[in-house]
């Protein structure tokens, strides 16, 4: 996994994502689920083009359970924008790089 | 032979595009192949291929795509994680448009695939990953000792709402006839399951629920026409699948289900694209025809390059 991508727990959820001052992509994954193995390589080369103007982080929904619960997440992948401590865009399943670029750039104000 | 980049392009990574490249690096054709995501395609969520022969013991959807890949690489296939916007098929040379470049090849095999197709009916986009799935290997953990509906009556609304009863503790199987299409095998596991109780005849017409969960869903008795709500935490939808075929718009002869029409030898309706695979109009989407398709539509294309 790549240096640019921040392990996040249920403890650290609140310090790092919704007290974060730069907006957050929270990945929501878990080992056992073939799509998030996709996903997975496109975060971190995302994390390495985009990771000065927006946080990323991982989130391991076995080791996990309380945050997903919270947001009511009951599929994976599910990738959550967050920005000042609240959900700015969210993204369902396995999508193409293109897509997550787009809503990145959407949520940090540079829309193509 | 062709003066462009490569001599065959293949579209989608799937087992038809590993195998399409496979056989096409074997042959010594500068291959390229195009997958948008990971190679593996649709079986990248089954937890068990029983059907696919040489693997006794199964095998993983994951582990089956992991090793197609190596072997295709071992030949030298090239692969590229980019996704195909445009085609031009109007030249000998095709086109393929990609967001940063344009690539071309006198020879192309679409191997796209399929996807699950939805029900359309009220609820199902607003729970979408909050109750609603199509997809048992990524979600069906989150359904720990809950009630969920699996509609579907194939093979794969079958095995998948088997594999749900691992953490369910009611799966119920909507079916909109009163028997099954799934493979008998399936049917009999189904039938012996305490877990799983069928409802025939029946269709959904809407998925409800809270702000972020599935309380209930509606159904409709085909025969009588009765409705009903039945409580659920979850609604797993498996009633088919659609062709990924959005960036060829009308580039080739298509069925009235938008699958790519072939003949035997896996020629579309434009000379020298192919096609393989789920995206083909078929009788049987399985991994053990699209590798077969595959084989063909490579040999088909190496033939088609020769003879330029």
């Amino acid at each position: 996994m790549s240096d640019n991508v921040l392990i996040i727990t249920d403890t650290s959820f609140d310090t790092e994502v919704l007290k974060s001052e730069k907006p957050v992509l929270v990945d929501f994954w878990a080992p056992w689920c073939g799509p998030c193995k996709a996903v997975g390589p496109i975060i971190d080369e995302l994390a390495a083009a985009f990771g000065d103007k927006i946080k990323f982080a991982k989130c391991n929904v076995d080791d996990n359970p309380l945050t997903p619960g919270k947001y009511g997440i009951r599929s994976i992948p599910t990738i959550i924008f967050f920005k000042n401590g609240s959900i700015a865009e969210q993204v369902i399943g396995a999508v193409p790089k293109t897509k997550l670029e787009d809503t990145i750039k959407k949520v940090i104000g540079e829309s193509s | 032979m062709s003066n462009s980049e490569y001599d065959l392009i293949i579209i989608g990574g799937g087992p038809a595009g590993l195998t399409a490249g496979l056989y096409a690096s074997r042959s010594r054709l500068k291959a390229l192949m195009i997958e948008k995501l990971l190679p593996g395609g649709q079986i990248r969520v089954s937890d068990a291929l029983e059907n696919y022969p040489g693997f006794p013991e199964t095998i993983t959807g994951a582990e089956l795509a992991q090793r197609m890949t190596e072997q295709a690489g071992k030949f030298g296939l090239e692969i590229e994680t980019n996704e195909v916007l445009d085609v031009d098929f109007s030249q000998k040379i095709k086109k393929i448009s990609l967001p940063d470049k344009t690539i071309s090849a006198p020879a192309v095999i679409i191997a796209t695939g399929a996807s699950p197709r939805k029900l359309n009916v009220p609820g199902e986009e607003i729970f979408l990953g909050k109750g609603v799935s199509f997809c048992a290997t990524c979600d069906g953990p989150f359904f720990h000792n809950s009630v969920v509906a699996a509609v579907g009556g194939g093979d794969t609304a079958v095995q998948e709402s088997i594999f749900l009863t691992k953490f369910a503790k009611k799966v119920y199987v909507i079916h909109r006839r009163d028997e099954l299409r799934a493979t008998k095998i399936l049917q009999e596991r189904a039938f012996a399951n305490d877990k799983i109780e069928f409802i025939w005849d029946s269709v959904v017409t809407g998925i409800k629920g809270g702000l972020t969960n599935v309380d209930a869903i509606t159904l409709k008795n085909v025969k009588t026409s009765d409705t009903k709500n039945l409580n659920v935490d979850g609604c797993f939808i498996w009633v088919g699948t659609r062709p990924n075929i959005e960036f060829l718009k009308n580039a080739l002869e298509l069925d009235k289900n938008g699958f790519i029409i072939t003949d035997s030898h896996m020629r579309t309706s434009v000379a020298g694209v192919f096609a393989a695979g789920d995206i083909r109009n078929t009788p049987l989407r399985q991994v053990a025809t699209a590798v077969g398709d595959a084989a063909i539509a490579a040999f088909s294309a190496e033939h088609y390059i020769t003879n330029l």
